[in-house]
């Protein structure tokens, strides 16, 4: 269906999310921090960039911007994994160029709805 | 498998065969000692002491070990120290060559140890009644007394049974 | 769609116990005057990791636990908190909580659930209590939470016009309005007052907007979910077409309002159709588990011991397959061709079988093995806490902590070690006005030491405290009716008397380290691994206690030198440096040899041709090289011919078949075969002070 990019540092959650896409006939490619998710991001391309915010390395916000700035992903959905309820986190998602969010914890449906949302 | 290797297992079978003959047909009264030579001696050791015979190869020399230690060697992993009997007891020295040869000996004390020691050559094993090992005398033997169990008849050869645990002790080789 | 995540709990339960113990070591490495920001920063990601996780697999108490952590490590790395010794100790008795929460869910078993919300209580009460600016965020999310109270029967009229970028936040209006019309009855009108010419126009942006009018009975907060993503993008104004009182909801409200007040983002199961939780994206989680593990269902399939193999040890595993299969061919070639004269060919490569099958089988061996700081972390936390509770003022230093042991063995070393450590810290350090009356520095010194010597691996437990008391010993020791009164022994046998078993010298039973009981414990633990304990001890200065235990294998990184025609390996973490040096700079001193001047040190040259009675190739210090090395605090440098490669080496008992050598530290293995040598430093460096060492050792020889 779709080839989407899940961007988290913990393996666990990472596993989840790449399995549930998969089984629901997604193509995910994962990796663990921001530096590697550029990276990825443009030797291939991606219809939807999943990302945790909190990373070492380089963290989700700081991908966001950066993924921004390449053309291809100039109007490319790109959700971040928050378990940050405060308006003031949302709000930094939002000015790096998040086009939303996903509040952790999620299921698997939850993960699945709010994609099929963007992706449609 | 070619004829040649084909030859030669059939041949070590035979080795093996006849060895094995030769344990299975010693009675429980029996002993059996490995003899070898030494500046013209026999010598022997208990065959049950006897872990293996290997040519001579070289040796990691020991900084400050006693003269008649050659050094150490790589046995399967295990690192063996090699004693050189003729240095050992005093008689002169001779080269090492293809020929020599160093039987691994299984040594007891406060622990098990497996020592090799450099001979002139090997000869054979032999059944011995224990009752027929008599004690060294103290004098006219080449090597000092308390490193002999006995001494045994064979024909005409006289052997000297070699008391190895203190001959290579832990003592004996500092 | 019906996924099964609890396939993905291992992983959690693995990185989240790495996870708490990383907090833990960094917790206990804080500096309260100063903080380390970046330490602040790895905390909360791990607590934020953990909770994330928690959260996600259906642990619910864990995450809400979890989340207070967090909530505090926030508040420090932005600054509203101070990093204070009191929410240190506070975060690291919850880490250990966290911990024994996680693992009564890995392995389904009852824990603490008192202690557990005690804890979280007192979490709360840190947080609420020190900081205003907390209550602040709360308070606004509850202004949002007030506007919900409002919900219309009739419909909603939404006015919505997004901005010019809008589209490069990868949302698209239409989806909106997709989503608006699945409420309910939604009509526009299109506001296009802003579209210019067709010649200006811009495909990027965005220039229309709408005026809904969205008809039914049905949530503010539904039509807010729609937006929420982009309520800054766009100008929006949601009016209700008729406002109708709720009062229940309002109430309602209210009451979840106050309580939520300290819970943010839990999930609360509301029958009623507004979702009214703290977050309003959080939809409530189906399995609400409560704070009682019994009624946690989860099926975690109990997870086979496992081990972390770093990658270089597979892929050198790999690489020695590869060289037994080349073995292999090879002697397949020869088996299929066989003449005798290839004999000599075959005897080789025999001889390669039984090196590439021991290589292998060490490298198997090696799997197993984990460097003892696998052991040694825990002692951080334990002496940090005891120390405290005994009000001693103690200092612990670990050194060795990367020697590699058998995993078997950690897991078994670790309680001789801990009793030993309890020991030095209650019987052994003094209070720090004791210390100081007896003229020592106020915090004692404890050291954890861990080195290989020959095929054996020694840790050394060392405190600086008040050492054994002999006589108390003797005294207990004829008390207990082990020894006579008539009885005369040396002090290392006094020493020796408290491993013996009921030997105790602590009158009171402290909680610390019990009765003596332990010591001849310890004895035995570490018998039933081969190996032995030793204890050395000076009244008034100190106590050493040394374990030995036999290695399966032990590795070292060695660099290979040549001394005349030897070959020698030299421990790689003892050489400091190697230079070529000109005779300008060395001094001969009577009584002290040769010495060099290496900065502003004075260092003894040994020339180790002599000391290993070798011919030399050279004499001349010009013409070899010098390395610099140091053991057991003193510098020397070695006189040698050559300089060859460094490798992995496995150490090899000389001492099993042959003896200690004095200056060795045991024997290696090459790849062809042949032994080289390893040189140990402080015995090198006694025999240069000592050369009567190595002769006295020689002449002990029975005659």
């Amino acid at each position: 269906m779709a080839i989407i990019l899940a961007v988290d540092d913990s393996a666990s959650i990472r596993q989840m999310v790449v399995f549930t896409l998969q089984a629901a006939g997604h193509t995910v490619v994962d990796v663990d921090d921001g530096k590697q998710a550029l990276e990825a991001a443009q030797k291939q391309s991606f219809e939807l960039v999943l990302t945790d915010v909190n990373m070492p390395v380089m963290d989700g916000l700081e991908l966001t911007k950066k993924l921004r700035e390449l053309p291809k992903y100039r109007f490319t959905p790109i959700l971040v994994l928050t378990t940050e309820s405060g308006i003031e986190r949302k709000r930094e998602g939002r000015a790096a160029g998040a086009t939303g969010w996903l509040v952790k914890p999620f299921n698997p449906d939850q993960l699945l709805a709010t994609i099929k949302k963007v992706l449609d | 498998m070619s004829k040649w290797l084909k030859a030669i297992v059939m041949e070590s079978m035979q080795h093996v065969n006849n060895g094995l003959e030769l344990i299975t047909s010693v009675d429980g009264s029996t002993e059996q000692y490995l003899s070898f030579t030494l500046a013209d001696e026999n010598y022997g050791v208990d065959i049950l002491r006897v872990q293996e015979i290997k040519g001579w190869e070289r040796v990691t020399p020991i900084p400050n070990s006693p003269h008649y230690v050659c050094g150490v060697l790589n046995l399967r992993g295990t690192i063996i120290p090699v004693v050189d009997l003729r240095r050992r007891f005093d008689m002169p020295i001779r080269e090492y060559t293809s020929r020599t040869v160093v039987v691994m000996l299984k040594v007891e004390g406060l622990t098990k140890r497996t020592v090799g020691i450099v001979v002139d050559g090997v000869s054979a094993t032999h059944n011995v009644d224990p009752e027929s090992i008599q004690p060294a005398p103290g004098l006219g033997v080449s090597v000092s007394i308390e490193f002999i169990k006995g001494l045994v008849l064979l024909g005409n050869e006289m052997l000297m049974i070699l008391n190895i645990d203190r001959l290579l002790s832990v003592e004996a080789l500092g | 769609m019906d996924i099964d995540i609890s396939q993905f709990y291992d992983v959690f339960f693995e990185e989240s116990f790495e996870g708490l113990d990383a907090m833990e070591s960094e917790l206990l490495g804080l500096d309260i005057g100063s903080a380390d920001s970046e330490t602040v920063n790895s905390l909360f990601r791990a607590a934020h990791s953990i909770k994330g996780g928690a959260g996600t697999f259906g642990f619910t108490f864990i995450a809400e636990f979890t989340h207070v952590m967090e909530t505090i490590l926030n508040e420090m790395r932005n600054g509203q908190r101070d990093v204070t010794a009191e929410s240190t100790n506070l975060l690291l008795q919850a880490v250990d909580v966290l911990r024994g929460m996680l693992r009564g869910v890995q392995k389904k078993e009852a824990t603490d659930d008192k202690h557990i919300a005690a804890m979280h209580r007192r979490l709360e009460i840190m947080l609420a209590g020190e900081n205003v600016e907390a209550q602040a965020n709360d308070d606004s999310d509850l202004g949002s939470e007030e506007q919900i109270k409002l919900a219309s029967s009739m419909g909603w009229l939404i006015y919505f016009r997004p901005n010019a970028h809008f589209f490069q936040t990868g949302n698209d209006p239409v989806r909106m309005i997709r989503e608006l019309a699945s409420l309910g009855e939604l009509s526009s009108e299109l506001i296009d007052d802003k579209l210019p010419p067709f010649s200006d126009f811009e495909p990027e942006d965005s220039y229309l907007a709408w005026q809904f009018t969205l008809t039914g009975d049905i949530a503010k907060d539904d039509v807010v979910d729609i937006f929420e993503w982009v309520d800054d993008y766009c100008d929006l104004t949601i009016d209700p077409i008729m406002t109708a009182e709720s009062a229940e909801i309002e109430e309602s409200v209210l009451d979840y309002a106050q309580d939520d007040k300290e819970q943010i983002s839990t999930p609360i199961e509301n029958k009623q159709k507004s979702e009214i939780t703290a977050s309003p994206t959080v939809k409530p989680i189906e399995e609400e588990a409560p704070i009682d593990n019994e009624n946690l269902k989860v099926t975690i399939a109990p997870s086979a011991s496992s081990i972390r193999v770093g990658i270089d040890k597979i892929d050198s595993l790999i690489n020695l397959v590869s060289e037994l299969v080349i073995t292999q061919s090879m002697l397949s070639r020869i088996g299929d061709n066989f003449t005798p004269s290839m004999l000599p060919n075959l005897i080789d490569g025999l001889a390669q079988l039984e090196r590439n099958s021991r290589e292998m089988q060490e490298g198997v061996t090696r799997i197993r093995m984990l460097p003892i700081s696998f052991v040694f972390n825990r002692f951080s936390r334990l002496v940090h806490d005891i120390s405290e509770k005994m009000g001693k003022k103690v200092k612990l230093e670990l050194i060795g902590e990367q020697t590699e042991l058998d995993k078997s063995v950690i897991e078994k070393i670790g309680d001789p070690i801990v009793h030993l450590v309890r020991n030095s810290l209650d019987h052994g350090l003094e209070v720090p006005e004791q210390r100081l009356a007896a003229g020592k520095t106020k915090t004692g010194l404890l050291q954890l030491k861990a080195f290989h010597q020959g095929g054996n691996i020694i840790i050394e437990v060392h405190d600086d405290g008040a050492g054994l008391n002999e006589d108390d010993i003797l005294a207990k020791a004829i008390e207990k009716g082990l020894i006579d009164a008539t009885d005369i022994l040396s002090t290392d046998q006094i020493h020796n008397l408290i491993f013996l078993p009921g030997f105790s010298t602590a009158d009171v039973v402290s909680d610390v380290s019990g009765r003596g009981v332990g010591m001849d414990v310890v004895n035995k633990n570490i018998a039933s691994l081969g190996g032995s304990v030793e204890v050395e001890s000076k009244q008034g200065e100190g106590t050493v206690f040394s374990i030995r235990l036999p290695l399966t294998l032990a590795i070292m990184d060695g660099q290979t030198i040549r001394v005349a025609d030897e070959n020698y390996i030299l421990p790689l973490i003892s050489i400091i440096e190697t230079i070529e040096i000109k005779n300008t700079d060395i001094k001969q001193i009577t009584g002290k040899g040769e010495l060099y001047t290496l900065r502003n040190e004075y260092i003894p040259i040994i020339r180790l041709y002599e000391v290993f009675n070798l011919k030399p190739h050279t004499t001349e210090l010009e013409q070899g090289l010098v390395v610099i090395v140091e053991g057991e605090g003193k510098k020397a440098g070695l006189f040698i011919d050559d300089l060859l490669g460094q490798q992995q080496v496995v150490i090899k008992s000389l001492e099993d078949n042959y003896r200690k050598v004095i200056g060795l530290s045991g024997a290696t293995i090459l790849g062809d075969g042949t032994v080289a040598l390893i040189i140990d430093v402080s015995g090198l460096m006694a025999l240069y002070q000592e050369p009567s060492l190595a002769v006295l050792t020689r002449n002990e020889q029975v005659a």
